[in-house]
């Protein structure tokens, strides 16, 4: 009886395990595998060799993974910042479920169209003869149209918040109405102010929230290439984008050992983030 | 057994629901790239019907993959109306192109590509050298793509790069080696070219233009453009930086690794000086530049400047003092192609040179490889418009219908013997492209 419920338990995960198996450790060895090989112009031969990892650690793209980094910090940063108000109007100060329901539906609303549409969009928004500058203009805020709100960092950073503040929303938000009532009203009923109780109670029970949120903006943003490509006119470069240049070129070995060495480094800083804050605690 | 209460569901569900759109906006970032190359044209590879019959032609379905400037949905009613079979088009980037063309031959029959991407593709072995006594319009060839001497003085007979010369023929029926003198066996059948320049706004540009070195003018500071594609981008740098005297080249369509040092050293810092607005990967990408206004001054191809006046917008595209830059398409067949198929496919590489392509290609600013053939199929105010440089006797409209120049107006850069002939440098493939390629990225990412 018991060696059957044991079978049980292993025939139920199969399934799952020969999708992860197929789908994403197979491919992952393969990229591994094709890192080490060599590229003559037109075509890859197996080999064993450092050279792609070799070419990742000069200047140009030291420069492109810290570029990546920027953007992440960035992004991750005033995500948080728009992200933790949101999530705290809606937890703590609106009590009718249905409304808070209403005004969560509201937040993702931008998401019911394709996030390249959401990003394309921007384009006409900001460009010099956009919506922004001519406003601008005829309020003599400006006198000649601003060139940086489109094809710049600052577009980049703009559309990346745009699509990416909701994933921080919705862990924080889920992490905040799951704090017992009764600990806030404990709290002030001991004497602490408003401030105290949030620096005592709220955050600290929040920060699972924050965390499962940070890792989705930092995997999301760590691979972009899309986003940077358009927004930046192709100006600024991620390590997504050197990735897909290189596939492009063909040069399928130098862009696994890009994909690599940006799954080990995004890794890194998921397991960083997992070893900081109980994360199951929260799920 | 967990308590469920409706707001435990509801927050539930919402995590859910986040998880699931992260995990869509994963897969849309990568359909961007089709997004990217007009994906209009694109049909499914689906599998052939299980009634497929190899005797008749009807049911043959020939798959294309070619880059978006070829793939437009009336070529393709047209040439399955004339030839009887079914034709399936695939829209790409120039890179994805190249990149299935080599990496998955069963992908495709027809290779609808760029001669500067045959010293790529050909050694991978996947296109079949093309027979061309089978040809029967052969003989009708622009002699660009054959002796390469297009008439007697011409500085196209000399250009520099990959020119259609150079990459036209294979040494024998199961090579892939290049052969210097014309032979019976074609890689490409060509039915497109043109000799690109700079394009700009004459309502925003307010000095004339005749020099590949104002791309770097500081006058228009922001607001140039250049394109992002290495083996198309490296030679309009080149032409601009040889021609502001910033350095020479022994041979620009096949520069050294200092050559290519300096040039990405020069573009750095024209970059970093803030010169160009956008680097850009598609054709629709430069019109929406120059259309909107965020670009004044740029290299284009000419169906984008066509399309730009067809929103009502002044484009020139003009003649340069240094030259043009030329590049030239062309139709090769996979190897996987056999019996029925294989006749199929030579009868649309014949059709395709009947003259009815080359027109309606030609009323975009292209060129036909077999003019006189073309000729037949358009008016006779269009060809002494297009092909003479003549004033346009009627309004001249684009294959769409939409007007693209006034009456009387007449073609930027003349003639064809002005233009092609003055082609003195083509997009290229270098020796040294894996190192091209890299200084290219440095650029990008500086």
């Amino acid at each position: 009886m018991k060696t059957w419920k044991q079978l049980q338990t292993y025939l139920l995960v199969t399934p799952q395990t020969l999708v992860f198996l197929l789908f994403l450790l197979f491919p992952l060895l393969t990229i591994f595998v094709v890192s080490f090989w060599e590229f003559n112009g037109y075509a890859m031969s197996p080999a064993l060799i450092l050279g792609n990892y070799k070419a990742i650690f000069t200047p140009v793209y030291l420069a492109t993974y810290l570029n990546t980094f920027k953007f992440t910090v960035i992004v991750w940063g005033l995500a948080l910042a728009i992200a933790y108000p949101v999530a705290y109007f809606l937890a703590f100060h609106i009590h009718d479920l249905r409304w808070q329901i209403g005004l969560f539906v509201l937040c993702t609303i931008p998401f019911f169209t394709s996030n390249i549409i959401r990003m394309i969009s921007w384009i006409p928004f900001l460009g010099r003869e956009g919506i922004l500058n001519q406003v601008l203009l005829n309020l003599g805020i400006v006198q000649a149209p601003v060139d940086i709100f489109l094809y710049s960092d600052f577009a980049v950073v703009l559309a990346m918040l745009h699509l990416y503040t909701l994933f921080m929303v919705v862990p924080i938000f889920n992490s905040l109405v799951r704090i017992d009532r009764d600990l806030i009203a404990a709290a002030l009923d001991s004497g602490a102010s408003g401030l105290q109780v949030f620096k005592e109670v709220v955050l600290p029970l929040s920060l699972p929230g924050i965390a499962i949120g940070s890792i989705f903006i930092v995997t999301l943003v760590m691979g972009e290439f899309t986003t940077v490509r358009l927004m930046s006119g192709g100006q600024a470069s991620s390590v997504g984008s050197a990735i897909r240049n290189q596939i492009g070129s063909l040069q399928y070995p130098q862009a696994s050992a890009n994909a690599v060495i940006l799954l080990l480094v995004t890794l890194a800083i998921v397991v960083g983030i997992m070893r900081t804050f109980d994360i199951r605690k929260e799920l | 057994m967990a308590k469920f209460t409706r707001r435990n569901l509801i927050q539930t569900g919402l995590a859910a629901g986040a998880v699931l759109a992260a995990k869509g906006c994963a897969n849309s970032t990568d359909q961007s790239e089709s997004t990217e190359a007009t994906t209009e044209t694109t049909t499914e590879d689906g599998p052939k019907s299980p009634e497929f019959n190899a005797n008749h032609s009807k049911d043959v379905t020939l798959r294309f993959i070619g880059t978006g400037v070829s793939q437009i949905n009336e070529i393709r009613e047209k040439a399955e109306e004339d030839l009887g079979f079914k034709l399936e088009m695939r829209a790409l980037s120039t890179d994805d192109n190249n990149q299935i063309a080599i990496t998955q031959p069963g992908q495709y029959d027809i290779f609808d590509g760029e001669y500067f991407s045959l010293p790529l593709v050909i050694p991978s072995g996947n296109l079949r050298p093309l027979d061309v006594k089978r040809i029967r319009q052969f003989d009708k060839l622009v002699p660009i793509f054959t002796t390469g001497n297009l008439y007697d003085g011409a500085p196209v007979n000399e250009s520099q790069g990959t020119a259609p010369r150079k990459v036209m023929f294979l040494t024998g029926e199961d090579s892939t080696e290049f052969a210097d003198e014309p032979t019976d066996w074609a890689t490409l059948i060509p039915f497109q070219y043109n000799a690109d320049t700079l394009g700009w706004r004459p309502d925003l540009v307010d000095k004339e233009i005749n020099s590949w070195a104002q791309l770097f003018d500081s006058d228009f500071q922001g607001k140039t453009a250049i394109l992002d594609i290495p083996s198309i981008g490296i030679m309009d740098a080149a032409m601009a930086i040889e021609a502001s005297g910033l350095m020479t080249f022994s041979d620009k369509g096949n520069m050294t690794r200092e050559e290519l040092d300096q040039v990405t050293e020069i573009l750095i810092e024209q970059k970093r000086n803030g010169q160009f607005r956008a680097f850009w990967k598609t054709f629709d990408e430069s019109v929406n530049l120059m259309a909107s206004s965020e670009v004044i001054l740029q290299s284009m191809w000419s169906p984008a400047v066509t399309a730009v006046r067809a929103r009502g917008l002044p484009c020139q595209y003009g003649p340069l003092k240094e030259g043009y830059r030329g590049w030239g398409g062309g139709i090769g067949l996979s190897r996987n192609l056999s019996d029925i198929e294989l006749d199929a496919a030579y009868e649309y590489l014949n059709w395709m040179l009947d003259g009815w392509l080359g027109a309606f290609l030609g009323r975009q600013g292209y060129y036909s490889a077999a003019p006189e053939n073309s000729k037949k199929f358009m008016e006779d105010y269009e060809w002494a418009y297009w092909y003479e440089g003549a004033e346009a006797a009627e309004e001249i409209l684009d294959p769409f219908g939409e007007k693209i120049a006034e009456k009387g107006s007449k073609r930027d850069g003349g003639s064809f013997e002005e233009r092609m002939g003055n082609v003195i440098c083509w997009n290229s493939v270098m020796d040294e492209q894996t190192y091209l390629v890299q200084k290219w990225n440095e650029f990008v990412a500086a």
